[in-house]
């Protein structure tokens, strides 16, 4: 049953082959067994998920039946789900049952789906590794010693291991993309706009966005087609009508103009996975696309630019942390000022504080030209090389990670090097656009993954693109040995 | 960019952050080496540039002003750490 993707199984359901209390049982069953080993979920929710189970057979039963009806998923635990634990990978928040429900899961909800549990993140979404999260690592499940990736390694490594056949994630600067790429999943993170933010605890207000993870670019699709949309509540969410993205999946993409940016395949790119990319590269050349060299020169200071303006929202966005009103308090406060600094201290992981404490630097009198204005500046060229070089081409491909997936340990000690796993991601985020990782291959038994860049709205086309290579390839259904 | 331990305090303090005395040399230490990165941007002139808040240089959508959330004190206040009669409860401020 984990072998057949959501399109199968939305199928199966359809079909009455099995009901979804019987596919909800067998998920439930496989978390039981193999979360242990991967640490992938912070809650799961078995009472409701069978609960919710029944409910869609029985709207299956009477003709009610959403287009997502009786499907089992899990959600990053940056998303508030009513009467549910919302941790967002922190202690500080430990104890937080959400009072509301996001705009993102309430719509999956409202498409049937039947909630499985929480997946694990890094804290407040802050990392590339999973190794930030207050409730421990996440493994990678093609290799226990090393890192899903991150910020949604959980939601990576459980579609992964087929643990659920789809998970929601959520990306600031590659933490969709980045953990799909390590764990051999299909990962969208849309245009700014597109996904309402309502709900979705905020890290970096103008770059956050939330996407599907999945085993294909069609069941991305599916799921893009109920999560996308203008919300009220979400006042940078954009007024556009959504399309059918399961609707132009087969077109052929034959004389598709692909640019590939010279600063994606530079020396910092592990040679192994440079061969890996270009043999996906060739498939596309087979399939009658046309690969051209461009420029995107202001590309490598989209991380030195990312960790002022990130930084610079979360320790705003942060600052409602402050022990009053939920999450954590320490027990014994001596004065307002003491509860504030020690509830936020020890509430806070390591990696959190350290970007709250840049963003309060960079933002402080007399540093603001320096840093901030200089960082949107740089913003502005950045998203203008994206704009000149859409005037030449469809879309822009390369890898999604400088690396496969690294050790457990091996940066944690290391800010810098870790913010620097995401050095092909961030410039989507400065930029506003839409990108996708797919599976692209192994290198010494470990996945690769090719990222696809598209023009602002423009995830009809990318799913497009990625649903044609996975026709042609069967990289995205490998499966470890051992979750088979 | 080097931060010294007093900095750390310093900042530390704005962002109302207690960090305990003997992680202050790591921190000064990690966050003098992501200042590094960041004035990598120091490479690219940028005079003249307009800045770039958001990618859609989008403005606020208006709406009518009218009330549309109706009162959930209590159903919020479920998560505060401390209340009593609908009041958020904090140590006495003023004396």
């Amino acid at each position: 049953m984990h072998t057949k993707t959501l399109s199968e199984l939305k199928t199966g359901l359809a079909k009455a082959e099995f009901s979804s209390v019987e596919l909800t049982e067998y998920y439930l069953q496989r978390i039981e067994r193999h979360n242990p080993d991967l640490n992938c979920f912070i809650t799961t929710t078995a009472e409701l998920a069978r609960k919710l189970a029944i409910e869609a057979d029985q709207k299956r039963k009477k003709g009610d039946a959403g287009s997502l009806n009786g499907i089992p998923i899990a959600h990053k635990d940056i998303f508030c789900t009513e009467g549910v634990r919302t941790s967002c990978g922190s202690r500080m928040l430990d104890n937080f049952i959400a009072p509301y429900e996001s705009t993102v899961t309430a719509k999956l909800a409202q498409a049937g789906v039947v909630m499985l549990g929480k997946t694990n993140m890094d804290e407040f979404a802050m990392g590339s590794s999973n190794e930030t999260s207050f409730y421990g690592p996440v493994k990678n499940p093609w290799d226990f010693e090393r890192v899903p990736g991150g910020s949604s390694g959980g939601s990576a490594a459980a579609v992964a291991a087929r643990l659920a056949p789809a998970t929601t994630g959520t990306d600031t600067g590659g933490s969709i993309r980045q953990p799909a790429s390590l764990c051999n999943v299909t990962g969208l993170k849309p245009t700014y706009g597109r996904v309402s933010r309502y709900g979705m605890i905020a890290f970096a207000s103008s770059l956050d966005q939330g996407g599907p993870m999945a085993a294909t670019a069609e069941d991305c699709a599916l799921l893009l087609n109920v999560m996308a949309g203008l919300d009220a509540k979400d006042s940078t969410s954009v007024d556009l009508p959504v399309p059918d993205y399961s609707a132009n999946l087969n077109k052929s993409i034959k004389g598709l103009k692909i640019g590939l940016p010279k600063q994606f395949f530079d020396s910092g790119l592990d040679q192994n996975v440079a061969r890996s990319i270009q043999q996906a590269l060739d498939e596309y050349k087979v399939a009658g696309a046309k690969l051209m060299e461009i420029d995107l020169p202001n590309m490598p200071l989209s991380v030195p630019a990312y960790y002022v303006v990130a930084p610079a929202e979360c320790s705003s966005n942060l600052s409602r942390f402050d022990g009053v009103r939920y999450g954590y308090r320490v027990s014994d406060p001596q004065d307002l000022e003491d509860m504030y600094k020690r509830s936020r201290g020890e509430g806070f992981g390591a990696e959190v504080k350290r970007r709250i404490m840049i963003g309060t630097y960079a933002l402080s009198a007399g540093y603001y030209d320096a840093y901030y204005k200089k960082a949107q500046q740089l913003r502005r060229l950045i998203s203008d090389d994206f704009k000149q070089a859409f005037t030449k081409v469809d879309v822009i491909m390369g890898p999604a990670s400088p690396t496969t997936a690294f050790k457990i340990g091996e940066k944690s000690d290391d800010p810098v090097a870790m913010y620097l796993s995401d050095i092909y991601t961030i410039a989507v985020n400065l930029a506003g656009l839409p990108g996708i990782t797919i599976p692209a291959g192994f290198v010494q038994g470990l996945p690769t993954g090719l990222q696809i860049i598209g023009k602002h709205f423009d995830e009809a086309r990318l799913l497009n693109v990625a649903h044609q290579y996975q026709q042609r390839t069967d990289w995205h259904q490998q499966v470890p040995n051992i979750f088979k | 960019m080097s931060l010294d331990a007093d900095q750390v305090r310093k900042i530390a303090h704005l962002a109302r952050l207690a960090i305990r005395e003997e992680d202050i040399p790591g921190y000064a230490h990690n966050l003098s080496n992501i200042l590094d990165l960041v004035e990598k941007m120091n490479q690219v002139d940028t005079d003249g540039i307009e800045p770039m808040a958001h990618s859609h240089d989008a403005v606020q959508r208006l709406r009518e002003d009218r009330v549309t959330e109706t009162n959930q004190r209590e159903h919020f206040q479920v998560n505060a750490p401390q209340s009593e009669d609908g009041l958020f409860l904090v140590p006495r401020v003023i004396e």
